[in-house]
């Protein structure tokens, strides 16, 4: 079991294929100059808001797919990250860069003392938990004995930075390789922490918590410090969200969002590190025609109301968890293989990753 | 001091609607060993069947009965054809499913009833009994429909051969299937008493915050709390649970933090109760085989 979601997390992180990907998404803006196209800073934009999903799905993933605990509130640190952001850019006048450092460490701070408590709670009971903070951190956000410092129900209004060193860039394009170089950054950290000793100590846990305590891992220690390191990257995603969007408010951050986090998840693959992509991508894209997709539904199927995101977001992931279980990158691989026959022994394996036992 | 009374009053108010829910969560909780993330979203849809039928003219108990009824054979529907498949599942392929019932019942009601607020009516009239504003008859309504409720499951679960083979089906599987208990469909009873408890829970609630898509979220988040200080396997606790949240909720939200924060008190509640008495207060510690 373990086995194969090592492979997993080595073959399909930084090999040839991921330098090409990386490649690929370095080299998209540049269309920009070639072709005159009056929204090509909205197409930019989404592909800042896919980069940043997927980062967030990134963290989210880290803590389910490959340590076995289940949150459902990862939104709350997504705002964390993003109100770390924006108070320290209106309130202590720092640059924009400065602070996404910063927000990943508060946002470990926070992602540790409530993996503290998580410690004690398993599968349903540590969902549960979760899907509360989802709930009342809007609310919190909007308290206000710190209204002051967060901006209550009307939020912060940042700054867009512009492109340093008079790069020939748009700020829109600039904002773009911005988000391609934390994520990628993100992602690469990531790798290396899942190829290592730490990596195999989590997805042991994952697969038999009581047969890693006996190898001598502290499964304590690690659950808490992974709960800690997903917050983080989540965060990360929330700081460049705020940049991005210059913009925080507190009824962005609702469960809606901490739901849609954890369809990125399962719509890339559960412990897929190329998944994680897929899955930001998916969420813009369904964000983003979910009006055209419901007026061809009204059309197709002749149906007399909208469908809004929600159901859409409700209906798949029904249909994955019984089609495929292993979410996009799962079910490419399996295409390949069908394809091009097995490579190893190994990869033959189912890679989705039973998050915990029903024992 | 009458201002304490009156906030205990509309504590027990409000904790009878939790109790409902916690109800709800328990009834699934005990047949099924999960949680159900999505038993808010089917009461508020369950409440919106009731609203048409009652706007279509049908007269309120028999809208009542009628949405109770569907809320049972739907419940049940969804477990025969959505849950029977994952039975054997790993938890996050349940979390995940429940999660997308919230988000499509969330978007079913909007989509057809439009996510503008409606009144709903209440069949107990706001009539004073003391004279001074601290007891109406709609809160001991609201109280008294719990109490029954809970009244009918505990002789449902004690006294007849249907509620021994539940339990049986939810304790020991195997051994029940043994005696002739068809498990199966045991869960699906589950799911069908949990979603009509649930509807029940809505029409109560809709009265005293309107009717809108996203009514039971924060009253969802009571429900766990309340469940889990009642402890999760435990009707009755579940009850009193509902209670305690209500008026403490009450309490401290005019006291100590306003209403602002009520969201945050119930998540301390949630991660309080699991961290430092997992079971509930009237909950048994189950002792894990390994």
């Amino acid at each position: 079991m373990a086995a194969d979601a090592t492979s997993w997390a080595t073959k399909s992180g930084f090999g040839k294929m991921a330098i090409l990907f990386w490649a690929i998404l370095a080299a998209l803006p540049l269309i920009g100059y070639v072709r005159d196209d009056p929204s090509f800073d909205y197409y930019m934009f989404m592909g800042q808001s896919m980069l940043i999903y997927g980062t967030a799905v990134l963290g989210l993933n880290l803590l389910i797919g490959f340590n076995g605990q289940i949150s459902l509130g990862h939104s709350a640190f997504f705002a964390v990250g993003a109100y770390t952001t924006a108070i320290l850019m209106n309130f202590a006048g720092m640059p924009y860069w400065a602070t996404i450092p910063i927000a990943a460490v508060v946002c470990f701070g926070a992602g540790f003392l409530f993996g503290l408590p998580a410690l004690k709670l398993e599968g349903h009971y540590l969902a549960l938990a979760t899907f509360t903070l989802a709930i009342a951190v809007p609310q919190l956000l909007k308290y206000k004995a710190i209204a002051g410092w967060t901006g209550g129900v009307g939020g912060l209004l940042l700054e867009k930075p512009d492109p340093p060193f008079n790069l020939p860039l748009s700020p829109d394009q600039y904002l773009y390789y911005l988000c391609l170089f934390v994520s990628m950054l993100m992602f690469w950290f990531v790798y290396n922490l899942l190829r290592g000793r730490s990596g195999r100590a989590m997805m042991a846990i994952r697969d038999h918590p009581m047969a890693a305590g006996t190898m001598g891992i502290d499964t304590a220690l690690y659950k808490t410090v992974t709960f800690g390191i997903s917050a983080a990257i989540t965060g990360v995603a929330g700081a460049l969200s705020a940049i991005t969007i210059a913009y925080v408010a507190p009824d962005s951050f609702t469960l809606q969002l901490a739901v849609s986090f954890l369809v990125g998840l399962v719509v890339g693959g559960i412990a897929s590190l190329p998944g994680c992509i897929l899955g930001g991508v998916f969420i813009v894209l369904v964000q983003n025609s979910a009006q055209s997709i419901s007026d061809w539904m009204k059309v197709s199927f002749s149906l007399r109301y909208d469908v809004p995101a929600w159901a859409i977001y409700g209906v798949l992931l029904l249909l994955l968890m019984y089609f495929l279980p292993s979410g996009l990158m799962g079910g490419l691989i399996a295409l390949k293989e069908r394809l091009f026959g097995a490579k190893g022994p190994d990869s033959t394996d189912d890679p989705a990753p039973q998050a915990s036992r029903n024992d | 001091m009458e201002f304490f009374i009156q906030q205990v009053v509309a504590g027990l108010t409000s904790g009878a609607i939790y109790a409902c829910v916690a109800l709800g969560l328990v009834m699934i909780f005990v047949s099924t060993d999960h949680i159900n993330f999505a038993q808010g979203e089917m009461a508020m849809f369950a409440t919106y069947i009731a609203w048409a039928l009652i706007d279509a003219g049908v007269p309120y108990w028999i809208a009542f009965g009628s949405t109770i009824l569907i809320a049972f054979v739907g419940g049940l529907l969804i477990q025969r054809f959505i849950l029977k498949p994952l039975e054997n599942a790993p938890v996050l392929a349940l979390v995940v499913c429940f999660i997308a019932l919230l988000s499509i019942f969330n978007a079913m009601a909007g989509m057809i009833w439009s996510y503008t607020i409606k009144p709903f009516p209440s069949p107990f009239p706001a009539l004073d009994l003391t004279g001074h504003g601290l007891v109406n008859v709609r809160q001991l309504g609201v109280v008294g429909v719990t109490l029954i409720m809970l009244g009918i499951l505990t002789v449902f679960f004690r006294y007849t051969t249907l509620g021994l083979a539940m339990r049986a089906a939810a304790q020991n599987a195997s051994s029940a299937r043994l005696m002739g208990v068809r498990v199966s469909w045991m869960l699906a009873l589950g799911w069908g008493l949990a979603a009509a408890i649930g509807a029940t829970a809505g029409m109560l609630v809709a009265p005293l915050v309107f009717l809108d898509p996203n009514m039971m979220t924060g009253i969802l988040v009571y429900g766990f709390a309340a469940a889990l200080v009642g402890g999760i396997a435990n009707p009755a606790g579940a009850v009193l649970g509902g209670f305690i949240v209500g008026v403490l909720e009450n309490l401290v939200g005019s006291y100590v933090i306003g209403n602002e924060l009520k969201l945050t008190f119930a998540l301390a509640m949630v991660v309080g109760v699991l961290l430092f008495k997992p079971a509930g207060l009237f909950g048994r510690v189950i002792v894990k085989r390994v």
